[in-house]
């Protein structure tokens, strides 16, 4: 680990003040990690465990979820655990106990890819290394994605609740020197293309502050899939958060977005549409989740990943109905 | 050298340490304060071995740094055999040998010592879900799940009578 100096934020103000180049720090579950591998290398930690953001609402306009509240307790708190099912599913399907009890939500969107040459500096990298190319193209990419793909990059987005959070329309307050402003969580995270490096939309020395999370339609039924290598405590090869809404048994409405195949959580609105006004009843919904992999491209070793995320879609469906 | 003063208390023991900012709350309980049961295997937050509890709570003590832990309260293996139920688990892994190297032995025992606080953890796949944050390369995961469930039981067990 390179040498850095840190420094303890006591107010939201302290920590916008932090020098250009700092990294914030809250549970340290992705910043530790990566500054061990030297693939984060800040000259200044900011320890923003003291600012006062550890709050959980559930009012009549949703959840709002202070960006330092730990996953496992947003996971096991009662309100959000009644009305917010499909949040507490994701989150409970990512990390393990103690991870949940360090990871802060807004670390958790924040967190980086698990791709295997980002992690290691040894390895081309336009993510981490601008210009030193993507040695997953042709190397090792059977977990990589298949959607939202550059000639730049292929690494896929690891997080299971901005999975969640995308499907049900969730919106960022990110807070800096500008003042605070409102990103929906759709808008926050950017493809690729030729600027890997570039992740989202914060600009420098902004802070996630508070995501907020609108009610789901009332009659809304939701789900969480996630397909991954062992039962638990692994990132999914595919994921699909559901949210459909069903009237007088016909389909009225559908949010879904899938993870672990693209490169940010990734919504389907091809699928979307395509449910309106089909029975609300198990069975028939082949032809429509044809349309979840429309746009991807498979690489070397990730072919699999395309009926894969068509049968995840499926599955979540089906098991919204069976519910 | 970029230092940080840190003040915490370990295993109910008030500390204060000033070293440098790139110190995890791992090395410093094993090389600065001389407690070598929380165990740093692969270093990374993957395998579980470093856990202890930070405020009550099962943390990887190999992703914290040592100053993001001032103020904080640690406990770790070192302590459990003062806790009643701290010691019953010790004493169900030797019994159900729940450990074959004994390697992941201390971060197993930390988590499953929060585990037998959770009421609705009963089922063997609940527990397994629970655990398996610890990795246990030499497969004593049955044994695991066993020793825990043997505790669970006894002390409903006992909960009864004294009711």
């Amino acid at each position: 680990m390179r040498e850095f100096t840190f420094a303890r934020a006591a107010t939201v103000e302290d920590a916008l003040d932090a020098p250009r180049g700092a990294v914030f720090l809250a549970g340290g579950t992705t910043v530790v990690d990566l500054m061990k591998l030297d693939v984060l290398r800040p000259r200044v930690v900011v320890d923003i465990n003291a600012l006062p953001l550890r709050e959980i609402t559930v009012d009549g306009t949703g959840l709002t979820v202070a960006s330092g509240v730990r996953m496992g307790d947003l996971a096991t708190h009662a309100e959000v655990v009644r009305a917010f099912p499909l949040v507490v599913e994701a989150l409970l399907a990512g990390a393990s106990q103690q991870i949940r009890n360090m990871a802060s939500i807004g670390g958790n969107l924040l967190q980086r890819t698990r791709c295997g040459y980002f992690r290691d500096v040894c390895s081309a990298c336009n993510r981490r290394a601008p210009g030193s190319g993507c040695a997953a193209i042709d190397g090792a990419n059977r977990t990589h994605a298949v959607l939202g793909t550059s000639p730049s990059c292929v690494a896929t987005h690891p997080s299971d609740l901005a999975v969640a959070l995308t499907a049900l329309d969730a919106t960022v307050r990110v807070t800096g020197h500008g003042g605070e402003r409102e990103v929906p969580l759709r808008e926050f995270y950017r493809v690729p293309g030729d600027t890997p490096r570039i992740e989202n939309v914060l600009g420098a020395g902004e802070l996630i502050i508070a995501v907020h999370v609108p009610h789901p339609p009332a009659e809304a039924r939701t789900t969480y899939v996630k397909v991954r290598d062992r039962a638990s405590y692994e990132f999914a090869l595919s994921s699909a958060a559901v949210v459909i809404e069903a009237r007088d048994n016909v389909i009225a409405g559908a949010r879904i977005a899938v993870g672990g195949v693209a490169t940010v959580p990734w919504r389907l609105p091809a699928v979307e549409a395509a449910l309106i006004g089909l029975p609300a009843t198990p069975g028939g919904f082949g032809d429509v989740v044809a349309r979840a992999a429309d746009g991807a491209s498979a690489l070397t070793q990730n072919g699999y990943k395309i009926p894969l995320l068509e049968h995840t879609v499926l599955r979540a469906i089906e098991e919204v109905f069976a519910r | 050298m970029s230092t940080a003063r840190t003040c915490l208390r370990v295993d109910g023991e008030p500390v204060a340490l000033t070293v440098d900012a790139r110190v995890t709350l791992l090395d410093a309980l094993r090389d600065r304060l001389g407690g070598t049961g929380p165990k740093k295997g692969c270093d990374h937050g993957q395998c579980g071995a470093c856990t202890v509890h930070v405020d009550g709570r099962p943390a990887l003590s190999c992703l914290t740094l040592l100053a993001a832990a001032d103020g904080t309260d640690v406990t770790t293996v070192h302590s459990l055999a003062a806790d009643p139920c701290g010691a019953r688990l010790q004493k169900a892994f030797v019994t159900h040998d729940a450990s074959q190297c004994g390697f992941c032995t201390p971060g197993q025992l930390m988590s499953a010592v929060a585990a037998l606080s959770r009421a609705d953890l009963d089922a063997p796949a609940s527990i397994r879900e629970f655990m398996s944050g610890n990795i246990c390369r030499c497969g004593a995961y049955p044994n695991i799940v066993a020793a825990i469930r043997s505790v669970r039981n006894s002390r409903d067990g006992q909960d009864g009578r004294d009711a």
